[in-house]
């Protein structure tokens, strides 16, 4: 972006920040960075900003800035249709652009600009509805003023103000400049939802021609002039430190400019990716492994199960667990596990570094604009107004674009320190999948104890894993009493009516960079809380999908998914031979989702996954058929992390490398998936995460009910299932 | 130098002819449409044509293009009118879109090749191509439509 751009943008966010002025600006934003939709909306054509979230031009097209990222969840169409409802332009006329770095823009939950926790649209819900509102009463005041009629009695039809008594009528793009130079009122009423025209019907996606024919703009497809490419290679180890390198052979390279060392490695930059990936493969590094040298996950295990016998902090008390245990008429135990897991997006990492003697311009598709931004200035050593973020669209993100440390962003910056050139840093899929930043390995520790009536009546779960927060900017905020929240979410906050119960904790400092993956600590509690509820109702006599419902009795909307789904899945209707029917509900990002899953077991142990019916109870819904999308998603993620997915270590080296042993479900091993939403006129609550955590209980809930086999350690293993 | 066409055009590159073929078309001729995911054919999001066939150009050298013609994303239709791109928006398959290239580009292959595809010849067809968003039901939906598409059904 040219310098005078740059300024008017920023004129424009001091201006628009206050929602009071507004300002014409000229948009020169270069051509595919501008957001979804053709890739070109929105450029070098005269607009008007009604304030930070929304632009009217002469053409009658409506821009609305999107403060939130699109990884998929939908979000480039649920705010227009938030911001549009109270706008009530020509739906037609949207486009849609990311909006840059400022205050303004920060989550209203939050104060930071980031998208994640599925907190987008609960955040944003009156938010986006407000400010088109402002809008539509700045656009019907200039129309009144010009009429000299009284406001209140104009109408907005698509993108038109109407005066029927007068006959009159002004289209939002004629109107917008002298719209902008009213002050919109301090507050606005909002609709009554019976009156929503676009809340709640399915809209397809505005990004989706885009995302048919390749112009849609990803971080890996920016160019810039005279841009260089970079790979880094990394220690093998965390925490490793280069020794020495020979770069002879990577220098050699015909396109290959230098070889540079960074703070994670060792960058070599070149003209263009390719080039710089074969000079890499030439490199030779000695490297300094340090203290995790001898990390084992087979040993964390180990350590782990040991742990866990011994009493962790507690994070939740209830009743007196321990005699109640003592005095059940039946009690029970039982061990689960889940490993690290990648992310794997499939777009890897990158990052676009435009760097400058006092400035620092940065492409790329994040989750975290005011982290980042923060990060790139003090590696630049500029003041962080002076640096910018274009945040493109993210091929997928699962939390890993959210980087507590900012590791691809400042990085990128370090490598644009030294090439002295714009560079883009590439990861490739092995640089993703070694490059830690996992969900943590954890390990759950039950016992229950049941009365005579086969019902629990104790509940106790000790939790071992490594807190994401610790040692994070977030640490004081998430950490509470040596408790990080996000290690026992899903365990702690049980919806089930059981007397007397206890959660703690262990957080074992270990030095594998752990982050945020969809669904976070809901990933293993939702999986071994549903599990091993399975467990107890069986051990007590009781159908499963009753004793939840028995367990849920104060719990409406928790029980009417549950219901729901089971209805759906004509629970307890007989199944044909060798397939097995499991149920699993799960509270999360304060969405309600219940799922069954229909599996068979083969005599080599091999599972297929048939169908998955799902409900789920989100409060009020924006677009319906993305509520649908998010839960197939999620389903589909939640069984890749079932099935298949494990990263592991041995002598500190993470053993897997690419999709060959990082494998992902595919269309062949993709089960028919429904969706049921329960209608509900509550505030919105999260949806992009809260389909993945019933999934896998579900599963081997049904592998249990067809096998009899318990499954308490995931990726669940053949092996374990085969025929003897 | 390495003479073949894209889309129809014929383009001459000046690059290693062992270069794979998805960097001299995303860096050479500026054609971004077609992804990298893993670079060991493993993902199916560099997914193009070469002579009609689907073939992973994140390892086939630019040299196995001499001559020949390649068709990516880009050249399926210059306007959303090829019956996948209707079907693809009608569902409104992708969620974050990257993989949706490939998983269009080998789909093509499979409707030129079989008219009406049942589930197992889509199975079988898109079995390589990954989508971590987990679209492959609306995937498979939108395969059968384009096919009633193609066929001269009405859309809904």
């Amino acid at each position: 972006m040219s310098a005078p751009a740059m300024v008017g943008r920023r004129e424009f966010l001091k201006t628009g920040a206050a929602v009071g002025g507004g300002l014409l600006v000229s948009w020169s934003m270069p051509l595919g960075v501008a957001g979804a939709g053709a890739g070109k909306a929105g450029a070098a054509e005269n607009q008007v900003a009604l304030n930070a979230f929304v632009r009217i031009g002469t053409d009658e097209s409506v821009t609305v800035i999107s403060s939130h990222s699109e990884m998929g969840q939908g979000i480039y169409t649920s705010l227009p249709m938030l911001l549009n409802e109270e706008l009530e332009a020509d739906w037609s006329k949207i486009r849609v652009e990311a909006a840059p770095v400022d205050k303004v823009y920060n989550h209203p939950l939050f104060a930071m600009q980031m998208t994640g926790g599925s907190t987008t649209t609960p955040g944003e819900w009156e938010h986006y509805r407000k400010m088109g509102a402002l809008a539509r009463t700045m656009l019907v005041s200039a129309a009144a003023q010009e009429w000299k009629v009284d406001a209140a009695s104009c109408q907005v039809d698509k993108g038109v103000v109407l005066h029927r008594t007068t006959g009159k009528r002004a289209t939002y793009g004629s109107l917008a400049t002298a719209a902008s130079r009213i002050t919109p009122p301090a507050e606005v009423k909002l609709k009554d939802a019976k009156s929503f025209t676009l809340i709640g019907k399915s809209t397809r996606r505005l990004d989706t021609p885009s995302k048919t024919n390749g112009s849609a703009q990803f971080g890996l497809d920016v160019s810039l002039p005279g841009m260089l490419t970079a790979v880094v290679a990394r220690p093998p180890v965390f925490g490793g430190k280069v020794a020495k390198v020979d770069a002879s052979d990577a220098l050699k390279v015909p396109g290959v400019k230098a070889v540079e060392q960074v703070e994670s490695g060792v960058a070599v930059i070149a003209e263009r990716f390719w080039p710089a990936k074969v000079g890499r493969d030439k490199l030779v590094v000695e490297w300094d492994l340090g203290p995790n040298a001898g990390l084992s996950t087979e040993q964390m295990l180990r350590d782990f199960a040991e742990q866990a016998k011994t009493p962790g902090t507690v994070a939740k008390k209830a009743g007196d667990p321990e005699s109640a245990l003592k005095s059940a008429a039946k009690t029970l135990t039982a061990e689960y596990d889940v490993p690290y897991l990648a992310h794997a997006m499939m777009e890897p990492l990158n990052c676009v570094v435009d760097l400058r003697a006092n400035s620092c311009e940065i492409w790329t598709g994040t989750q975290f604009e005011t982290v980042d931004r923060a990060r790139a200035a003090e590696v630049a050593g500029l003041a962080p107004e002076k640096v910018q973020i274009h945040t493109t669209l993210l091929g997928g993100g699962f939390g890993r674009r959210a980087n507590p440390a900012s590791d691809f962003v400042r990085e990128a910056v370090q490598v644009a320190k030294v090439a002295k050139a714009p560079v883009k840093v590439v990861w490739t899929r092995e640089d993703d999948l070694k490059g830690g930043w996992y969900r943590p390995m954890w390990h759950d520790r039950f016992a229950a104890g049941l009365d005579a009536n086969g019902e629990p009546v104790a509940w106790t779960h000790t939790i071992v894993g490594q807190s994401i927060a610790l040692g994070t900017l977030f640490e004081s905020f998430l950490i509470k009493n040596g408790v990080d929240d996000a290690s026992v979410e899903g365990a702690a906050d049980l919806l089930y009516g059981i007397p007397n119960m206890q959660v703690d904790l262990h957080s074992p400092k270990i030095g594998v960079p752990v982050q945020w993956w969809r669904s976070v600590g809901h990933s293993h509690t939702g999986f071994a809380v549903e599990a091993f509820l399975d467990e107890v109702a069986h051990a007590g006599g009781k159908d499963p999908y009753e004793l939840r419902r028995k367990l849920l009795a104060n719990q409406p909307r928790m029980l009417a998914v549950l219901e729901l789904a089971a209805q759906k899945a004509n629970w307890g209707a007989k199944l044909p031979p060798g397939v097995g029917r499991g149920i699993a509900g799960h509270f999360s990002f304060d969405s309600y989702v219940a799922q069954v899953v229909e599996a068979s077991v083969g005599k080599d142990g091999a599972v297929r996954v048939h169908r998955v019916v799902c409900a789920v109870d989100c409060g009020t819904v924006i677009n319906p058929d993305t509520v649908k999308a998010q839960m197939e998603g999620g389903i589909v993620f939640g069984l890749t992390a079932a099935l298949k997915t494990e990263i592991t270590l041995k002598d500190g080296k993470v053993e897997q490398s690419n999709f060959h042993d990082y494998q992902m479900l595919r269309i062949f091993e993709s089960p028919k998936i429904e969706v049921y939403i329960v209608p509900s006129s509550a505030n919105p609550t999260g949806v992009g995460e809260p389909g993945v955590p019933p999934v896998a209980p579900a599963l081997t809930n049904a592998i249990f009910a067809v096998t009899g086999k318990r499954v308490r350690r995931l990726p669940i293993r053949a092996s374990d299932l085969a025929e003897a | 130098m390495t003479n073949f066409f894209v889309n129809g055009k014929a383009v001459q590159v000046d690059a290693d002819p062992s270069t794979p073929l998805l960097w001299v078309l995303r860096e050479s001729l500026g054609l971004t449409g077609t992804k990298f995911g893993c670079g060991m054919a493993l993902c199916g999001a560099c997914t193009v044509h070469l002579e009609g066939k689907a073939i992973r150009s994140c390892v086939a050298p630019v040299s196995r293009a001499e001559g020949k013609h390649v068709t990516t994303i880009e050249g399926l239709s210059s306007d959303l009118t090829h019956p996948l791109q209707k079907a693809w928006i009608e569902l409104d398959v992708p969620q974050c879109g990257y993989c949706q290239s490939g998983q269009i580009m080998s789909a093509a292959v499979l409707l030129a090749e079989i008219h009406k595809p049942t589930d197992k010849d889509i199975d079988e067809a898109m079995g390589g191509n990954i989508c971590r968003c987990g679209t492959y039901s609306r995937i498979r939906q939108a395969i059968h439509r384009a096919a009633e598409l193609s066929a001269g059904g009405r859309t809904r």
